[in-house]
């Protein structure tokens, strides 16, 4: 049943993610009135699957690789929503939409469960751990999805075609968006590390730095770090900035991808 | 008679190529004075604002060589500009000025700043006394037209100007003007409008900076804000979130040292140059850097075409009465070639009618009222009758290009001699039809001159 919810929701994304290809190219009255709505439908049956999974068989099974993609794309969505809310745009959905149904298809079409097989795990931490985690995954996504606007919308506004600039928000704003999601991310995914280095101690008694989840997320994490420093002392924002958040996306999709040949994130592999 | 215009504006000539033509104020009634001298040449008007340069002159008889005006003056390899002039004659030349000072060749079309602009272009030219009777009335026709098309149009009533363009990219780059500062670099009349639209629309404060210091104050007292000293303009710059710059100055006084400077104080955070001088202010370079926007007055009339097809309606009504008054003036302009003829001919006939009733009056004996009367009717009937037909004639060839033989025929024929010492005390008699038209006060002025 989850998967018939999640494959509801994919629907919904789908229109999502024509607006995004549609967006920047030409104004699509119909798709912009529909695009919001579908998706906060698209994130009803979202959210329903996840329940029933995790209702259905245990907490744990979240751990699972497919399970935590459909649950990144739940929250990139809020992420948005929330976003909406405050700035009343949906413009970074033009960046994270087509994540979230990529993310989701994903989810949606690859069902293996993989169930943790370790009985060691402190299973509050590791949900702590991933949930944590995957709102700093959100914030990021979101940071590198503001960052690209702005450069578009910097690049409109330079080239002096200002009919192509009036659908995309301010500036500053924009500027904005990205820059408290990366604010606000960071906590989360400070903390969230920290919970995976209790839960990785706990399970194998040591903690060993040279394994690539580890390595490759503390690398992450210092990409993350820059940016905001950079950011906070010297202000980097527009090309610079973009580079930046393009630089620590990439750090957390190989930090994401360490999964596969990670020693310790096999607790999660089958 | 011809009217001839030459010239270049935002449409056929970029800013570089305006900025080379242009004429400072301050050499305005110099540069009249060498257009008077120019062969051809009887009157004569320069517009210079930061959207056009042009030259409008009136010659009696001949062509005026503008081309060679501008050659002479400017002094400057004439490849340089001579692709982007565009020239007008006679209707076209009167179409022109009446378009240019509706606002209809406006970079942005129905704002109201440009009138002003004829209109002061006309005070100096009347001052340096290069503008007298056709001119003159050339003039106050285009005035009397804009007034006709800004109340009988609504194409005034929306009108977007350069400010307000200004403020619509200030919102793309900044969001709210809440909290953002604006730097007046030159204190112009475009840049205290500008000024006032972004006060308007919620900028916290105005510094303002200008060669003249006590000009700076006047103005920053005005918006309640601070004069800086133009000695630290490059110090306080960086505090301004919105610079609009409009000095006279030859070469940019923004440039990309400036601009390096400005962000490396700010921290990064975006700033907004409006470049409304001619010669620019900003070096375009710094629109290349990061967290620069540069907008020179060009840049501002592609922003406000967009605003333009909204009014595409009303300009078209706009069009219409330009069109109409086109043909009303020039109408009116060539019955002037035959108005003083007609006026002669009346006055020989009323001569001869008068001599011949002196003449014969005395044979006639004591007469009653009613039979001095009947007289006066028979004579005035004959004479009448028989001028009917070269008026007429008159009247339609002013229509037509052989208006001058046809008078020259007339005067042959009638005898009438050039008139030079005609007083205006005629002007009621031809005028009967239209007696309230100032271009029959004008008809006798140029026949005085003849």
């Amino acid at each position: 049943m989850p998967i018939l919810w999640l494959r509801v929701a994919l629907a919904f994304y789908a229109l999502g993610l024509l607006y995004a290809l549609l967006a920047l190219v030409r104004t699509t009255g119909l798709l912009n009135r529909i695009a919001l709505p579908a998706m906060a439908l698209g994130m009803v049956f979202h959210f329903v699957s996840l329940t029933e999974t995790v209702l259905s068989s245990g907490l744990l099974t979240l751990a699972s690789v497919h399970h935590a993609e459909s649950l990144l794309a739940l929250l990139a969505m809020v992420a948005v929503m929330i976003v909406y809310l405050v700035y009343h745009t949906t413009s970074p959905g033009i960046v994270i939409f087509p994540l979230v149904f990529v993310l989701t298809f994903a989810s949606a079409t690859h069902q293996q469960p993989f169930l943790v097989n370790s009985p060691g795990v402190l299973s509050g931490w590791l949900m702590a751990h991933i949930a944590l985690i995957f709102a700093g995954y959100a914030a990021l996504f979101l940071s590198f999805s503001a960052s690209l606007l702005y450069l578009i919308q910097e690049r409109r506004l330079k080239s002096k075609r200002p009919g192509a600039i009036s659908r995309l928000p301010a500036l500053q704003q924009i500027d904005e968006i990205g820059y408290r999601s990366l604010l606000l991310g960071f906590p989360f995914m400070t903390l969230g590390l920290i919970a995976g280095m209790v839960v990785a101690e706990a399970t194998f008694g040591h903690l060993d730095f040279l394994d690539p989840k580890i390595l490759l997320s503390s690398l992450m994490w210092l990409v993350y770090m820059i940016m905001l420093y950079t950011r906070w002392n010297a202000g980097w924002r527009g090309r610079r900035a973009a580079y930046l958040a393009a630089g620590a996306f990439v750090a957390a999709l190989i930090a994401w991808s360490a999964n596969y040949y990670s020693a310790i994130h096999k607790v999660v592999q089958s | 008679m011809t009217f001839q215009l030459i010239g270049v504006n935002h449409k056929s000539a970029p800013v570089e190529v305006r900025e080379r033509l242009n004429i400072p104020e301050s050499r305005l009634p110099h540069a009249l004075e060498s257009l008077l001298r120019h062969a051809g040449v009887d009157e004569g008007l320069i517009l210079c604002t930061c959207n056009r340069v042009e030259v409008l002159a009136h010659s009696q008889n001949g062509h005026a060589d503008l081309r060679g005006f501008l050659r002479e003056y400017f002094r400057s390899e004439p490849d340089t500009y001579e692709a982007y002039l565009y020239e007008f004659r006679e209707r076209e030349a009167i179409r022109h000025l009446f378009r240019v000072a509706a606002s209809l060749d406006s970079m942005v079309v129905g704002e109201p700043q440009i009138l002003g602009q004829v209109k002061e272009a006309y005070a100096v030219a009347r001052a340096a006394g290069a503008v007298h009777s056709h001119l003159d009335y050339l003039l106050t026709r285009a005035f009397a037209v804009a007034k006709r098309i800004r109340t009988e149009t609504s194409i005034g009533a929306s009108a977007v100007s350069v400010a307000s363009v200004a403020v619509d990219l200030a919102k793309k780059i900044f969001g709210s003007l809440a909290g953002k500062h604006v730097y007046l670099v030159g204190a112009g009349k475009m840049s205290e409008l500008a000024a006032r639209h972004l006060l308007a629309h919620g900028a916290a404060s105005i510094f303002v900076a200008n060669r003249t210091h006590e000009r700076a104050v006047y103005l920053a007292d005005k918006f309640h804000g601070e004069a800086i000293l133009f000695e630290q303009l490059y110090d306080t710059c960086d505090r301004a979130d919105i610079v609009i710059t409009s000095t006279g100055a030859p070469h940019a006084i923004f440039r990309r040292e400036h601009g390096e400077l400005f962000l490396s104080r700010r921290k990064n955070r975006p700033m907004f140059f409006i470049d409304i001088a001619v010669p620019r202010d900003v070096d375009p370079e710094m629109n290349k850097m990061d967290g620069i926007f540069v907008y020179d007055i060009d840049d501002l009339q592609q922003a406000a075409t967009s605003h333009l097809s909204d009014r595409k309606q009303e300009a078209a009504r706009a069009e219409d009465i330009i069109n109409l008054e086109v043909d009303r003036f020039h109408e009116r302009l060539q019955t002037l070639t035959v108005t003083p003829t007609i006026v002669s001919l009346q006055d020989q006939l009323e001569t001869i009618r008068q001599a011949e009733i002196d003449r014969v009056r005395g044979r006639l004996g004591q007469l009653s009222p009613e039979q001095e009367l009947a007289i006066d009717a028979l004579t005035r009937g004959i004479v009448n009758k028989i001028m009917h037909t070269p008026v007429a004639t008159l009247k339609s060839a002013a229509k037509e290009s052989e208006a001058t033989a046809v008078v020259d025929v007339v005067r042959r024929i009638f005898n009438l001699k050039e008139e030079k010492q005609r007083t205006n005390k005629h002007k009621g008699k031809e005028s009967q039809d239209e007696p309230s038209d100032p271009v029959f006060d004008l008809g006798l002025d140029i026949g005085k001159d003849r």
